[in-house]
């Protein structure tokens, strides 16, 4: 057959242009995350300090520190994981262990896909409606965890779910073989196994709980509150409003700017510390595991 | 001297494993050669030397002459595509493209500059009446090929191969994923294609490799143990391994 | 005694487990329960704000008004009774704050307990007038008519323009131009974000070696890490400015604005889910291209990708369905201007970002906290089919390629 000529080279020719302009892009989203953190940093990192992270607002939030914003998000961060985290991982074990490969198993696959859609606003909207008024918790902490609970519960299903999944079933026959039961060979062999993917599930969860604002916007989120709370049924203010109040709709948002450019950066550095943490547990766990 | 594929005193690393060990074999033009032995044994990477399939796997290395139509395949000036279009191959799972069967069988004709339809047309209904499936697909050449059955995606991928006009077909267990009836029909095309085509062909499976192949060749731990006529291995193999394996002792 | 109690921990045990396993679709029905409850109340209602009443004198012979002509009568567009098809007579508007224009503090009296009868001689005395008055002024023996208006229909609310949910004395309730506004907003950021997305896919799934994959993998969930009021703050403070210094326009805040933070947001989501996708393709096929003689970037352009396209479309549906739903950023950077879209460069508004800027002003149980709900289910049901969408694409991707 007669081939035709130069088309090793157009061929080649395209690669490289192809191969190159790739490259080219996913270094353009690399540029743009580098491009947000460095504006960040750079503004804020002069503005945190000790008093910035302990002092309560002042001179209508353009002034002082975020103290309670902090506390504020501490607060809903551990209430959302102390509802959303063992519900979370009961499910999982239900649907990867109980389950077979069943209609109610995709079912409820289904469902949690979905409610893992659902828009964070919307979210608002039904803790409003049932933990505020129809449960009468009002504005409170205990109605906005709950609320960021919901939210989070897909996430921690699912990974949890992944963490299992990846248990090799050799481990379960291994555990029934020596005479274990079925709930037995869960708790003493496939958690175990899993737990460091469970751990790290669960800890990139709180670091979207962390600066989630639509749910917590008419559930528990204070505008300006210079005060901690003391119960469950208290409003706090919370980081991520905070940042959205301060740059928005403030007393004065130019001059708020740089306490602005501070909260972001608190919150980029949970976020930060969040994945860092996710990573190194989930490396150093790992290779314990595998010791084993 | 009328050898097609050669190969001198070969190894082969994946990184620090030996994966074939000084393997000196030749092979003439419009035979069938069957290469055989124990999962493991270096069977598939041997026959995936001759188009260079071994390049895509990080870490490998070669010693050693391979030789193809009596050039040094791993010499620095050889152009791997031209080498490609005229060694075919063929996998153990079919494996066809998510296109139409008429576009999995342009596609080798395509990709390397070809774009007169007329001739792509002509050149598709040679192929597939030379992989004996013309008459099966003829009027659905626009339908998808996953449409087709197990046997008949095998036949398409032989026909996709024979498009490009090679002269060798590489054969990793063709048949190995089919049903006896599909795996009878792959074997009578190889006996057919023998006329024009020198094929090299890796199989698990004994009777197969002593129905379609003139010369077998017995690999055991990356070694080449015995090689010589079908007839011959199978009914008088010299080593003990070759003998152990064909009675089905191991493997 | 002792089996039987290790039997039953082990039921009670497996029961809690499975109540766990209900909680997602518990909370999915309560949320559809919760939300389109008092959304679709909003349809069993005139656009009038319960307690009030629109009274007219019991001589004119309008019988039916709609709310956009309502508006326009309060607007004094419309000043004739002839425009509605009355008689030939100008319109006198009366709201109740004017009452003070036709009596003194003295008729009214003391506790103002004369107004329902003030108000009754008034309506009765002027042919002309049309009065927004509160309901329980109008009692048994109010001389006017009470003008009834239809309640506001599921039709009118999803094609109507104007959102003036406030307005007095009829609510204008239009929403289109707040999904156009979405979808003109994520449609933007999905032709921005699907192309560098997809690109950057293929670079780690297919082009990149092993190392840099590992260097740009967790640096893409860090993009999908950072919360979204720091993008609109982010947007806010670079983006904006600098939309409005490049296009010269009066505001930075536009839809365009929107698309650009909504397209970064969606990265992370269509380069994980691409890639994902990319990579089932089979070893084998890839090599059966390359076998034929095409090269790497062939094979990626014709046969990696196509095997992949399901998938692909799969990312970009979720992606934006992301994007439809995603609120503060798009809260803090569009602008929200109530209005049709012509271009990305205009303020838009967002079905979301109206819900977080509206509902905290919005009375309880009234008729613009009602029609926020409704928003919500729309909102709900879109990113629903979304979600089924991507299901069914997924679910069939399983079984086709076996």
């Amino acid at each position: 057959m007669e081939w035709p000529k130069n088309t090793e080279r157009n061929k080649n020719l395209r690669q490289v242009i192809a191969f190159t302009s790739f490259k080219l892009l996913s270094y353009a989203v690399v540029m743009i995350l580098f491009l947000i953190l460095a504006q960040i940093i750079y503004k804020g990192i002069s503005v945190i300090s000790w008093e910035f992270l302990t002092a309560m607002p002042e001179d209508g939030m353009t002034k002082g520190g975020i103290f309670p914003a902090i506390v504020g998000t501490f607060y809903l961060v551990l209430g959302s994981m102390v509802f959303a985290f063992p519900i979370g991982v009961l499910s999982a074990i239900y649907i990867n262990e109980y389950t077979k490969d069943s209609f109610y198993k995709r079912f409820i696959k289904l469902m949690t896909n979905s409610l893992a859609g659902i828009p964070s606003i919307v979210f608002g909207l039904f803790g409003m409606t049932l933990f505020v008024n129809t449960l009468g918790f009002g504005d409170s902490i205990l109605a906005g965890s709950l609320t960021l609970g919901l939210l989070t519960l897909p996430v921690v299903i699912r990974t949890t779910e992944e963490a299992l999944k990846s248990v090799d079933d050799s481990f379960r026959h291994g555990g029934y073989a020596l005479g274990a039961t079925k709930l037995q060979t869960i708790r003493r062999v496939v958690l175990p196994i899993a737990f460091p993917n469970i751990i790290t599930g669960l800890i990139l969860s709180i670091g979207r709980v962390s600066g989630e604002t639509a749910p917590i916007l008419f559930t528990v989120a204070a505008y300006f509150l210079p005060k901690l709370p003391t119960g469950i049924f208290d409003q706090v203010m919370a980081l991520p409003y905070h940042l959205y109040v301060i740059s928005t709709s403030g007393t004065n948002v130019a001059e708020s700017q740089p306490i602005a450019y501070g909260t972001a950066l608190v919150l980029i550095m949970i976020v930060l510390l969040v994945n860092i943490a996710a990573n190194t547990l989930r490396r150093y766990l790992g290779k314990k595991v595998k010791m084993n | 001297m009328n050898h097609i594929i050669a190969t001198e005193k070969l190894n082969l690393y994946y990184n620090d494993f030996h994966a074939l060990k000084n393997i000196s074999m030749q092979m003439r033009p419009n035979t069938v050669t069957a290469l055989i032995g124990p999962s493991g044994c270096g069977k598939s990477t041997y026959l995936r030397l001759f188009n260079r399939m071994n390049d895509l796997i990080d870490g490998v290395k070669i010693t050693g002459d391979v030789r193809v139509e009596g050039k040094d395949i791993y010499a620095k000036n050889t152009d791997v595509v031209e080498l490609r279009r005229k060694v075919g191959m063929v996998f153990q799972k079919p494996n066809p493209f998510p296109k139409t069967i008429f576009e999995n069988v342009a596609y080798g004709l395509r990709v390397n500059g070809i774009n007169d339809n007329g001739f792509i047309k002509d050149k598709i209904e040679q192929s597939l009446v030379q992989a004996a499936l013309w008459d099966e697909v003829k009027d659905k050449l626009n339908k998808s090929a996953f449409e087709l059955s197990g046997g008949q995606q095998q036949r398409l991928c032989i026909a996709r191969a024979l498009a490009i006009e090679p002269s060798i077909i590489l054969m990793d267990e063709p048949a190995s994923a089919l049903d006896p009836i599909s795996t009878a029909k792959i074997e009578e095309l190889i006996y057919e294609l023998k006329e024009n085509y020198t094929i090299v062909i890796v199989t698990h499976n004994m009777q197969q490799a002593g129905r379609v192949s003139d010369n077998t060749a017995f690999f055991y731990l990356g070694e080449l143990i015995e090689y010589g006529e079908t007839k011959e291995i199978f009914t008088n193999p010299k080593d003990k391994k070759t003998q152990n394996y064909i009675t089905g002792r191991f493997g | 005694m002792k089996y039987f109690l290790k039997k039953l921990t082990g039921k009670l045990i497996e029961g809690t487990l499975f109540l766990s396993s209900t909680v997602t679709t518990l909370t999915i029905i309560l949320i559809v329960f919760f939300l389109f409850r008092e959304g679709l109340s909003l349809f069993k209602h005139s656009p009038i704000e319960d307690g009030f009443v629109v009274a007219i004198n019991s001589q004119n012979t309008v019988k039916k008004i709609t709310s956009p002509q309502i508006m326009d009568i309060f607007d004094q567009e419309i000043t004739n009774w002839e425009m509605v098809g009355g008689k030939n007579d100008s319109i006198i508007l009366f709201r109740i704050d004017n009452i003070t224009d036709y009596y003194t503090e003295e008729q009214m009296g003391d506790t103002l307990q004369h107004i329902p009868k003030l108000l009754s001689r008034l309506v009765d005395s002027i042919p002309g007038i049309v009065a927004f008055i509160p309901a329980s002024y109008a009692g048994a023996d109010f001389k006017g008519r009470i003008l009834e208006l239809d309640n506001i229909s599921l039709r009118k609310f999803l094609t109507d323009k104007e959102w003036y949910p406030t307005a007095q004395p009829a609510a204008q309730m239009g929403v289109l131009a707040l999904i156009s506004g979405t979808l003109w907003v994520s449609l933007g950021a999905i032709l921005l974000a699907l192309p560098l997305g997809l690109a950057t896919a293929i670079y780690m799934a297919e082009i990149a070696n092993e190392k840099t994959r590992r260097v740009l993998k967790p640096l893409i969930e860090l993009l999908a890490g950072i919360p979204s009021v720091v993008y609109g703050f982010f947007g806010l403070v670079i983006i904006v400015p600098l939309i409005q210094q490049v296009f010269d326009l009066p505001v930075g805040e536009t839809g365009l604005a929107g698309s650009i933070i909504l397209a970064i947001m969606a990265l992370p989501t269509i380069i994980t889910i691409s890639e994902d996708a990319l990579r089932t393709t089979p070893r084998a096929m890839k090599e059966a291209s390359l076998a034929l003689g095409a090269n790497k970037w062939q094979t990626i352009s014709r046969v990696t990708v196509p095997y992949a396209a399901s998938g692909i479309s799969a990312a970009a549906i979720l992606g934006m369905g992301r994007a439809i739903g995603e609120t503060m950023a798009v809260l803090m950077v569009t602008g929200n201007a109530a209005v049709m879209p012509h271009t990305l460069l205009e303020p838009v508004r967002t079905i979301p970002a109206t819900i977080a800027a509206e509902l905290g002003e919005a009375t309880q149980g009234g008729l613009h906290f009602k029609a926020l709900f409704a928003l919500g289910c729309i909102l709900f049901i879109i990113t629903m089919m979304v979600n089924l969408t991507v299901e069914y694409i997924s679910a069939k991707r399983k079984y086709s390629k076996r």
